[in-house]
């Protein structure tokens, strides 16, 4: 059951550069982690965030928009939580 | 120390303390009974419903008292849609924002369950509805009840209740309005047809609610039948607690202007000094639109529930939207339905006598307590695996602070 929730046009380079695993932290640790690794990616690339705190299923989409970074999809993982899409901006 | 968490519970109004231990001694006995005792106790029960109508600018006998503003919102909107379900169509359309008081969210889903299709309308960045399709939704085929709070009740944003009145009005469907959060603070918006409200918001004992049916709105108990309160709600009021309520709410509304500008330029320094003293604070809601005690903020890459904590150590009583701050562990639904950073978060909501010296102390305390807490990096649920450490700047847009 994928519910991908598109944020921005779809953009050429969509495959993440890195993903960072946050399954079983808590909020605000997912957070906490791409806040310090998104700098780990080109600017316009792609990085993944696998998460399964019901906090951030809204907190990294809201953490994009507040820094201004793109948020481009939410996807349901088999396993339970969501695999999110983020796009460096700068 | 300050108590902080006025919109959960506001402290018992002196007066309302006295009119309470006044009526255990008056107000005993069954008013359902024609004898001496039970002729007194309905003289104050039908004299605090008298009080109560003229400060919700309603009649006395479309005022029922209820054991909680919760119970009162599930019999608004299970008795609405109850009394417009249809025999061979079954129960009708419900229309509710999304960020109405769980109370209202859990009785449209009980709704639903019973075959009721349910429209949960969005909200925008500072929590007001979105009108358009607020309206869209009312105008569904078979709409039986909208459902709209007066202000919300976690960040004290002010709803377009009068706007979306005269919809309901032109296409003929009752408007419920949960004002728990706005009764005793506000002036209420009109044109609505049933109305919750909750006694302990305003200074009153707990364990009184109001459900208000206006006349000619259609209403049919969604449970067993009681002759109590006009057949509305079963069970022997707690009359004590209703005078009480009563007393409270004629204190606080006789108030209502001064309370409002002391209480507005308290919560406005919190809006204007936390974001300058605090690094990624983000403020919530809408200044200009918004109850005056309320105020609520998140702070980045802090936990609500540590947040809590520690400023409650430091005599601080607040509440969070956080989900590690929540018993179900889920964030705010309010805060998720703004695309609101939900972890951090803290609720300000003061009592009438907030004092300037505990919000200053307040605004004082915040930024070492988030300092503190950003620094500490390992955390229980990590299993013993560090947090990361934090280089803010390194994901600040350039132009931010």
């Amino acid at each position: 059951m994928n519910s991908p929730q598109h944020a921005d046009p779809p953009a050429v380079a969509q495959t993440p550069a890195l993903s960072i695993d946050a399954l079983g932290k808590k909020c605000p640790v997912p957070i906490i982690m791409l806040a310090e690794r998104i700098g780990e990616v080109g600017i316009g690339q792609c990085l993944q965030v696998l998460a399964d705190d019901p906090a951030a299923k809204s907190d990294v989409p809201a953490w994009c928009n507040l820094k201004s970074h793109g948020f481009i999809s939410t996807t349901d993982l088999a396993r339970g939580g969501w695999a999110f899409l983020v796009r460096r901006s700068y | 120390m300050a108590y902080f968490d006025a919109a959960s519970a506001e402290p018992l109004v002196p007066a309302a303390r006295a009119a309470l231990l006044a009526a255990l001694d008056d107000g005993w006995a069954d008013p359902a009974r024609l004898h001496r005792e039970g002729r007194r106790a309905r003289l104050v029960l039908d004299q605090a419903r008298e009080r109560i109508a003229d400060v919700l600018r309603c009649r006395a006998d479309e005022v029922t008292f209820t054991s909680s503003g919760t119970q009162a919102a599930h019999l608004a909107v299970l008795g609405a849609v109850r009394a417009r379900q249809s025999a061979t169509r079954g129960p009708g359309h419900v229309v509710v924002s999304a960020v109405e008081h769980s109370c209202v969210l859990n009785a449209a889903a009980y709704a639903e369950q019973a075959g009721s299709p349910v429209t949960i309308v969005g909200v925008g960045a500072d929590g007001r509805i979105n009108v358009a399709d607020f309206k869209t939704a009312v105008g569904r085929d078979r709409t039986v009840l909208a459902c709209l709070q007066s202000a919300n009740q976690e960040i004290g944003t002010i709803q377009p209740v009068e706007e979306i009145a005269s919809e309901c009005q032109t296409l003929n469907v009752p408007l419920f309005v949960d004002a728990a959060a706005a009764v005793g603070r506000t002036a209420l918006p009109g044109g609505w047809s049933l109305l919750a409200a909750s006694g302990h918001k305003w200074g009153g004992p707990p364990g009184v609610g109001m459900l208000v049916v206006r006349k000619g709105v259609r209403w049919r108990s969604p449970g067993p039948a009681d002759n109590r309160e006009f057949h509305r709600v079963p069970g022997f009021p707690n009359l004590p607690a209703i005078i009480a309520a009563a007393t409270a709410l004629e204190d606080f509304d006789a108030d209502r202007g001064t309370m409002d500008i002391a209480l507005r330029a308290l919560t406005s320094q919190i809006r204007d000094r936390l974001p300058e003293l605090v690094p990624d604070c983000v403020v919530h809601g809408d200044r200009a639109n918004s109850l005056p005690h309320i105020v609520t903020f998140s702070c980045l890459y802090v936990d609500g529930e540590a947040l809590v904590i520690e400023l409650d150590k430091a005599g601080f009583s607040v509440s969070s939207g956080s989900a590690c701050a929540s018993d179900t562990q889920q964030p705010s639904h309010v805060l998720a339905a703004m695309g609101a950073i939900t972890h951090g978060n803290v609720r300000v909501s003061l009592p009438r006598d907030a004092t300037q010296e505990s919000v200053t102390a307040f605004i004082e305390l915040v930024p070492d307590v988030v300092n503190r807490l950003r620094g500490s990096v390992s955390r229980p649920a990590d299993n013993g695996v560090p947090c990361p450490t934090m280089d803010l700047t390194r994901s600040r847009p350039g132009g931010e602070q």
